[in-house]
C-alpha cells in the first residue's frame, strides 16, 4: 500500500479482565472501500470507538494522515477528517435537521487549518439535499423514520468535510430497498473522494461495497483481502458458522 | 447587528424602567424592583450553563454569596473603590470558582456535577461561618452611602440602577450566545455529548466557559447585595432560596430561550415580592416550590412553551 | 501525651459510632441513586421528615423513638411508592429524567423544608428516652449510648436489607435492574413495579434513619442540607449500591469527621464530606469499592 491513510497497528483493548482487542493491524488507502465484518462481541464496535476517541486503546497506535492520534479526544481526531456515523443513530433531539447537521460544520469543517465553508446555510442544505432530508430541513429528529434518521446521521457526519467516513451499521434493520438507498449513497460518497470503513452484517451490502474485506473474530484480525477470497477461507467460514 | 440592536433596545427598555421608578418616587419599588432585577440576573446566568448545556447548578448561593462577601472585604481593605469594581472582582473570583469546580467535575456525569454544586454551597458557607475577617457567624454590618455617587438620589436609586445594567448586559449575552457557534455547541452537549463530540465540538472547554461564565454573572449579581442589606450573615447569604428561585425561575418561563428565565424572574419576583408583603415570606418560598414541582411535571417547556406551537 | 491519646482513641471510637448512623442516612440513597440510578437529593428531607414523626410520637404520646419509626414504616413506604409513581410517569417514560427529574426532587426537597418549618418553627427539637443520657466506659473510652444505640440499629438496617436484596425474588429483581434494566424486560418483570417497591424501601429506610438523627443530636428543618454532602459521599465513594461500601464509607467519613471536629473544632466539619466527595469524584469516580 502506498499511500495509507489509516495506519492501525498492535491496537489492544481489554474492559476488566475481558479482552476486546488484541494485536489488531489495519491499513486503509486514501479512496478505498473497506469492509469491516466479524459476529457480535468480536470487537467491531471497540475499534470503531478506539479509532474515534471515544475509548482510549490500552495498547498500539492509530495514525491518520500522518497525525499519531493516541491522547487526542473524539472531537481533535473528528477535526482532522475523521467522521463516524453511530450505529444507533445520536441525533440531536431539541435542534432542526438542518441545525443537527450545522454542529459539524461550524465545529469541524469551519475551523483554522481546514477546508473553511464559505456559506454554512448553503451547504447546510446541500447535505440534507444529498441524503434527500432537505423537504424536511426544519423539523425535528423525532419526526423522521428509521431510514431517514440513518440519513440524518450520514449527512451530519459528512458536515465536517471528512477524508475518512467510518460508517457503523447504518443499515442495520432497514429494507432491501432501503438498504440499496445507502448502499448508493455511501458509493456517491466514495466517488467524491471520501475514504470509507463500512461495518456492517448485510452480507449482501458488504460484499457489493467493499473493494477489501477485514474480518475480525474474538478481538483479533482474522482476515484481510479481497472480498470474495476472504469469505471462503475456512477459519472465516467456521467462526461465522459457530464451529 | 441584530445584537448591538437587541443592545439598544434593552438600554432603552432599561431607561424607561428607571425613569418611570423615579417618578413613581417611593423608596420601596426601588428595594422590590431591586430583588427583581436581580433574579433576572441570577437566573439568566443559571440558564447559560443549565439550560444550554443541560448541567443543573445546585450553588446558586455559593457563586453570589462569594460576590457579596467579595464586597464585604474589599469593603474593608479599599473602601474607596466604586461598587462596579467591586462587582467586577466578584464576578471574577466566582468565575474562577465555578471553572475549579467544572474541572473537577465536568468529565463525569451530568448528577455528579449537580451534587457537587450542593455540596460547595455547604463548604462555602462554613468556610465563610469561621473567617472572622468578615464577621464569621455573627455577620457584618456595611454602611450604605445615603446618597447615589452618579446622579441625584438616594442611594437605593443607584443600586437598583447598577442591577439594571447588570441585567441588560446578561440578558444580552444570554441572547447572543443562543444565536452563535458557542449556542449551538452547548445545544448539542445538552442533547447527546457523545454525538457532540464526535461532531467536533470540544465538550470540555464549553461546558468550562459555561460554567466560568453562569458563575461569574452570578457572583457580580451578589457584589451590591452588602450595600442593599447592610447586615450580612452567612445564613442570609447563602439562603437556599437563591437557589431554588434561581432554577425554578428558568423552569417556569422555559429553559431554552433567552425570554424564559427572565419571564420566569419577573412573574416569581413580583409574585413572591407581593406575597411576602401581604402574606408571609416562609409562604410565599412555599409557593414558588410548589410552582417549580407542578412546572417540572405540567409544563416541561415553561411558560415560553405554551406560545411556540 | 496521654490526654491527646484519650482524646485521639475516643475520637476514632465515636467516629466510627457516629459512621455507623451516617450508613442509616446513607443506604436510601444507596438504593435509590446507587441501583435505580434516581438522583434523589430530597432523601435528607424524608430523613428530617423521620425525626419529625419520631419527634411527634415522643413527645406527644411518651412512644420511644426508634419503636415508632419502626411502627411508622408502612406509612414511609407508601410515601416512597407515591413519589416514585409521580417521578416515573411524568420524567422517566418520558425519556426526560435528567434536568426536570433533578429540579423536582429539588423542589420535593425545599417543599418539605418550609412545610416543616411552617409547622414547626426553626426551633431545635429533641426526644427523650433512656438510652439519651447514660454511657459506657470502657477503660478510658466512652461510649455513649446516645451514639451506640443508633449505630447498632443502623448496622441491623442494613443487614436486614442485604438479607432482603439478596434472598427474595423482588431483592435480586432490583439488584437485575441496577445491572441492566432491558434483562429484566426479558425476564418478563415489570421494571416499574419492581423500581416503585425498592424506591418505597428506600423512602422507608428514612424513618429508621430520621429516628436515629434526632436521638443523636437536636433537628431543626434545615439542616437536611448538611447531610445532602455528606451523603452522596459516602454513597458515591462506597460504590453506588454496594451496601458493604457504603458502611465502610460512611465510617471512614465519621472518623474524619470526627477528629476534625475534635481537634480543629466543630464548626468545619460539614467542610470534610464536601473535601471527601470532591476527592472522590475528581480520583476515583467509581467509588473506593466499585467497578472501574
Amino acid at each position: 500500500m502506498s499511500n495509507p491513510l489509516l495506519t492501525v497497528s498492535g491496537l489492544g483493548k481489554r474492559f476488566g479482565g475481558f479482552v476486546a482487542l488484541a494485536d489488531v493491524g489495519l491499513q486503509v488507502a486514501e479512496g478505498e472501500r473497506l469492509g469491516l465484518i466479524g459476529p457480535n462481541g468480536s470487537g467491531k464496535s471497540t475499534l470503531v470507538n478506539c479509532l474515534c476517541g471515544t475509548v482510549k486503546n490500552d495498547m498500539g497506535q492509530v495514525t491518520f494522515a500522518g497525525h499519531k492520534l493516541n491522547g487526542l479526544s473524539a472531537h481533535q481526531r473528528t477535526r482532522l477528517g475523521m467522521a463516524r456515523s453511530f450505529q444507533l443513530p445520536r441525533p440531536f433531539p431539541t435542534l432542526t435537521l438542518a441545525e443537527n447537521v450545522r454542529v459539524p460544520i461550524l465545529y469541524a469543517a469551519d475551523v483554522k487549518g481546514r477546508r473553511a465553508v464559505s456559506d454554512p446555510s448553503e451547504r447546510c442544505d446541500e447535505l440534507l439535499d444529498m441524503v434527500g432530508l432537505l423537504p424536511k430541513a426544519d423539523r425535528k429528529p423525532a419526526d423522521l423514520t428509521q431510514i431517514e434518521m440513518r440519513k440524518l446521521e450520514l449527512a451530519r457526519a459528512m458536515a465536517s468535510e471528512p477524508r475518512l467516513l467510518i460508517a457503523d451499521e447504518a443499515m442495520a434493520g432497514l429494507s432491501h430497498q432501503e438498504v440499496d438507498d445507502i448502499l448508493a449513497l455511501l458509493m456517491n460518497l466514495n466517488a467524491q473522494g471520501v475514504t470509507i470503513v463500512m461495518i456492517e452484517h448485510i452480507m449482501r451490502a458488504v460484499l457489493a461495497f467493499s473493494q477489501r474485506l477485514v474480518v475480525l473474530v474474538a478481538g483479533r484480525k482474522l482476515a484481510d483481502g479481497n472480498p470474495q477470497d476472504v469469505i471462503r477461507q475456512p477459519d472465516v467460514v467456521a467462526a461465522y458458522l459457530g464451529s | 447587528m441584530r445584537n448591538v440592536r437587541f443592545i439598544l433596545l434593552a438600554l432603552a427598555v432599561a431607561a424607561v424602567t428607571l425613569a418611570v421608578a423615579r417618578l413613581i418616587d417611593n423608596a420601596y419599588v426601588f428595594f422590590a424592583g431591586y430583588v427583581v432585577l436581580q433574579y433576572i440576573v441570577l437566573a439568566t446566568a443559571w440558564n447559560i450553563l443549565g439550560g444550554y448545556t443541560g448541567y443543573v447548578n445546585f450553588g446558586t448561593a455559593a457563586f453570589f454569596a462569594v460576590g457579596a462577601y467579595t464586597t464585604v472585604v474589599l469593603h474593608k481593605t479599599v473602601p474607596l473603590m466604586p461598587l462596579p469594581g467591586m462587582m467586577l472582582a466578584g464576578g471574577v473570583i466566582s468565575g474562577v470558582i465555578g471553572l475549579g469546580m467544572g474541572y473537577l467535575t465536568l468529565r463525569l456525569r451530568g448528577t455528579f456535577f449537580s451534587i457537587a454544586t450542593l455540596a460547595m454551597a455547604v463548604v462555602a458557607q462554613t468556610l465563610i461561618t469561621n473567617w472572622y475577617f468578615v464577621g464569621g457567624s455573627r455577620g457584618a454590618y456595611i454602611i450604605r452611602p445615603s446618597d447615589s455617587p452618579i446622579f441625584s438620589g438616594d442611594y437605593i436609586q443607584y443600586l437598583f440602577a447598577i442591577m439594571l445594567l447588570l441585567s441588560v448586559i446578561s440578558v444580552s449575552i444570554a441572547r447572543a450566545i443562543q444565536h452563535s457557534r458557542l449556542g449551538y455547541g452547548f445545544s448539542a452537549i445538552r442533547d447527546d455529548e457523545l454525538a457532540a463530540e464526535a461532531s467536533g465540538v470540544p465538550t470540555l472547554r464549553l461546558k468550562l466557559i459555561a460554567t466560568a461564565l453562569s458563575g461569574g454573572l452570578m457572583g457580580m449579581a451578589g457584589a451590591p447585595l452588602p450595600y442593599y442589606v447592610t447586615y450580612l450573615d452567612p445564613a442570609s447569604g447563602f439562603s437556599l432560596s437563591y437557589a431554588v428561585n434561581t432554577i425554578a425561575m428558568p423552569l417556569i418561563g422555559g429553559t431554552a430561550t433567552w425570554l424564559g428565565p427572565v419571564i420566569g424572574a419577573v412573574l416569581l419576583g413580583t409574585l413572591q415580592q407581593v406575597a411576602t408583603v401581604t402574606i408571609s415570606s416562609a409562604l410565599s418560598l412555599l409557593i414558588v416550590g410548589l410552582l417549580l414541582v407542578s412546572f417540572v411535571i405540567a409544563a416541561p417547556k415553561g411558560i415560553v412553551g405554551w406560545f411556540k406551537r | 501525651m496521654d490526654l491527646s491519646l484519650d482524646l485521639l482513641g475516643n475520637a476514632l471510637v465515636s467516629g466510627v459510632l457516629l459512621g455507623g448512623f451516617y450508613a442509616a442516612v446513607t443506604i436510601g440513597v444507596s438504593i435509590s441513586f446507587g441501583m435505580l440510578d434516581i438522583v434523589n437529593i430530597a432523601h435528607p428531607a424524608f430523613v428530617i421528615l423521620g425525626s419529625y414523626t419520631a419527634y411527634i410520637a415522643n413527645s406527644a404520646f411518651g412512644f420511644d423513638p426508634i419503636l415508632s419509626s419502626i411502627v411508622l414504616l408502612p406509612a414511609f413506604y407508601l410515601l416512597g411508592v407515591a413519589i416514585y409513581h409521580v417521578y416515573d410517569v411524568s420524567f422517566e417514560r418520558r425519556g426526560d429524567a435528567s434536568i426536570r427529574g433533578l429540579a423536582f426532587f429539588f423542589g420535593i426537597l425545599f417543599i418539605t423544608e418550609v412545610i416543616l418549618v411552617l409547622v414547626f418553627g426553626v426551633d431545635y427539637r429533641l426526644v427523650d428516652a433512656p438510652y439519651v443520657g447514660p454511657s459506657l466506659h470502657i477503660g478510658v473510652i466512652d461510649l455513649p449510648l446516645r451514639l451506640l444505640v443508633p449505630c447498632l440499629v443502623s448496622l441491623t438496617l442494613i443487614g436486614v436489607l442485604q438479607l432482603y436484596m439478596s434472598h427474595t425474588v423482588i431483592g435480586r429483581a432490583v439488584q437485575a435492574v441496577a445491572q441492566d434494566p432491558m434483562a429484566l424486560r426479558l425476564m418478563a418483570a415489570d421494571p416499574s413495579r419492581i423500581k416503585r417497591i425498592a424506591f418505597g424501601l428506600s423512602i422507608a429506610s428514612a424513618s429508621i434513619a430520621g429516628a436515629i438523627l434526632i436521638i443523636i443530636q437536636p433537628v431543626e428543618p434545615s439542616i437536611a442540607r448538611d447531610y445532602i454532602g455528606r451523603i452522596f459521599a459516602i454513597c458515591v465513594m462506597g460504590g453506588l449500591g454496594s451496601f458493604g461500601g457504603t458502611v465502610v464509607a460512611a465510617m471512614i467519613l465519621g472518623i474524619m469527621e470526627s477528629l476534625t471536629s475534635t481537634f480543629y473544632g466543630p464548626s468545619w466539619s460539614p467542610a470534610v464530606a464536601f473535601g471527601f466527595l470532591l476527592i472522590t469524584l475528581a480520583v476515583r469516580p467509581a467509588g473506593l469499592f466499585g467497578r472501574s
